[in-house]
């Protein structure tokens, strides 16, 4: 059974009140607390290593999979390895999330490996939150790792976000596209205190018109340092974008590298990145409404990261 | 009812202070509806920012209701009942037009309500409700929003700095209809910075700056007549307004 604050940090991650529908795997401290598999969803749990597998069979359509984890307690570290089998032509939603309360003097750790293996002309949605609570001086870290390999006319779409708590985390992302996948990222990121934050992503558009949409967005805040490496290579006739927009406030530092590789002449791709404060005039709009600067302020994050 | 008492406002220039509003004296009396004219340069966008507290000035007094508003910050005097609708309206990527409609009405609109602000300023609100207010609309959009969210206030005061400004033609003329509607059924009073003769033939009164100074302040038939065919009452385009009829 899963205490208050464990109850807490999974409506927070996964948006959960209760069980979920559908197929779950619920890992709390280190051990799986909840767990329910549906006829076309299997959840197993790894020999050897800490994990499981996820096997969502061919043609699956309009179900979905909730994997969160939650941390509650101080100098918990863990590796987790999860592996998703998506059957071809299904179309899914996978939740999964990390929360950490942690209220003790030692740090807590969580440092995930997901592998998704999308089968042909399937659908994926992805969510991904992070969140860290708790006043204690122990740090909360959390080191994600997701490996993407799309076969041809797959479509995968990952919404990332990391709003709050989270002392320091390093992320990875590494994705393969066939030929006509098609992956779109959206990655948002708020860091305050003294937290840092790193993005990298390297993206293969290995197939003829394989597709990719990286955009990050990220307000940091105090002394946050937040750095976004996206890496795009277009290996065929293939198209790719990557964008990051930051917010700069306070003494934060922000560092964004955005990078193409072009192998194939007829590979299209664009970057953008942009980095600035909050613009005066959009402060005084606010204002001009009744708000107060701290207000207007807040208001001009929400939007931005909503 | 606005009052400027002797109000001066000054600049650091390349050669010494600069005056941009010399000693400038100017009731706004309640339930009127003033359109204030003037070349460009002649001071009357400052005005405006005196008005609504983006700006402070160097010296005089600035009076609403009775109660000195001269050092009160610009959040202070709008939640006192004085509203801008700026000249280039603001963009914020992320919030929608629904965020900013709320935010000015200041209470939890059900979208349908605020639709009603979009329908007076002639946008479909259906299709705007949801959009962002960011650089995939277009000046007049933007501009029309900028007026919903001056109405969703609904304060006593209104100052709309050159409504007319960076829209084409076609959204002029409907935007016309927004004021002439909003004359119509307002109780308080508005305050409008323009150049188009269509916006001063509606006025009851007219005050025209140059040089940082009123140069002439009257009744509209008074006013208008001396500034037809000058720089102050431009005609946006009479083939236009005839639809194009010889």
């Amino acid at each position: 059974m899963m205490d208050e604050i464990q109850k807490r940090i999974l409506e927070e991650v996964a948006d959960l009140h209760t069980v979920p529908e559908g197929a779950y795997n619920i890992r709390a401290n280190g051990v799986s607390a909840a767990r329910s598999t549906t006829a076309n969803i299997d959840i197993t749990s790894k020999t050897g290593v800490s994990g499981i597998d996820i096997r969502i069979k061919p043609g699956t359509k309009h179900e979905s999979v909730h994997i969160p984890v939650v941390l509650s307690q101080s100098g918990m570290k863990e590796m987790v390895y999860n592996d998703f089998y998506i059957g071809e032509d299904s179309d899914v939603v996978i939740v999964a999330g990390c929360g950490i309360h942690n209220c003790g003097s030692q740090d807590s750790e969580h440092d995930g490996i997901h592998r998704f293996y999308v089968g042909k002309n399937a659908k994926v949605k992805y969510v991904e939150k992070h969140y860290g609570e708790g006043d204690g001086s122990g740090k909360r870290i959390l080191n994600p790792g997701t490996e993407v390999y799309m076969e041809e006319g797959s479509s995968m779409e990952m919404e990332m976000v990391q709003i709050k708590g989270v002392d320091s985390t390093y992320r990875t992302t590494t994705a393969e596209l066939a030929a006509g996948a098609r992956l779109v990222v959206r990655e948002r990121l708020l860091t305050h205190g003294n937290q840092t934050a790193v993005s990298d992503y390297v993206v293969k558009l290995n197939g003829e018109d394989a597709s990719a949409d990286v955009v990050s967005r990220s307000v940091a805040k105090d002394h946050s340092y937040q750095k976004f490496d996206s890496q795009i290579v277009g290996n065929a006739k293939c198209s790719g974008h990557t964008e990051c927009d930051a917010i700069i406030m306070g003494n934060a530092r922000i560092l964004a590298v955005p990078q193409l590789e072009a192998n194939d002449i007829d590979a299209a791709l664009i970057h953008e990145a942009a980095i600035g404060k909050i613009a005066g005039e959009q402060i005084i709009k606010l204002m001009t409404l009744g708000l107060t600067e701290e207000e207007a302020e807040a208001q001009i994050v929400n939007g931005f990261l909503k | 009812m606005l009052t400027l008492e002797s109000v001066s406002f000054e600049v650091q220039a390349e050669k010494g202070q600069k005056e941009i509003i010399r000693d400038m004296n100017l009731t706004i009396d309640d339930h009127k509806f003033v359109v204030i004219t003037g070349p460009n340069g002649g001071g009357k966008s400052t005005l405006a920012k005196l008005i609504a507290g983006i700006e402070r000035p160097t010296s005089g007094r600035i009076y609403f209701n009775g109660e000195d508003i001269t050092d009160k910050s610009i959040t202070e005097r709008a939640n006192m009942g004085i509203s801008f609708a700026f000249q280039q309206p603001v963009r914020f990527k992320g919030i929608q037009v629904l965020d900013l409609i709320r935010l000015a009405a200041k209470k939890q609109l059900a979208p349908a309500d605020a639709c009603q602000y979009l329908s007076e300023v002639g946008l479909c609100a259906r299709d705007y409700i949801n959009r962002e207010v960011n650089a995939s609309l277009s000046g007049g959009e933007l501009k029309r929003i900028e007026i919903a969210t001056v109405l969703a206030r609904g304060t006593k005061m209104s100052v709309f700095d050159e409504p007319e400004a960076g829209i084409d033609l076609w959204s002029f003329q409907n935007l016309i209809q927004v004021f002439e509607r909003m004359r119509e059924r307002t109780d308080g009073s508005i305050l409008i910075i323009s150049h188009q003769e269509r916006i001063l033939n509606i006025a009851d009164e007219i005050v025209v700056i140059a040089d940082g100074q009123i140069t002439g302040q009257g009744p509209k038939d008074q006013v208008l007549p001396r500034l037809l065919g000058t720089a102050s009452a431009v005609d946006a385009c009479e083939k236009f307004y005839q639809g194009g009829k010889q």
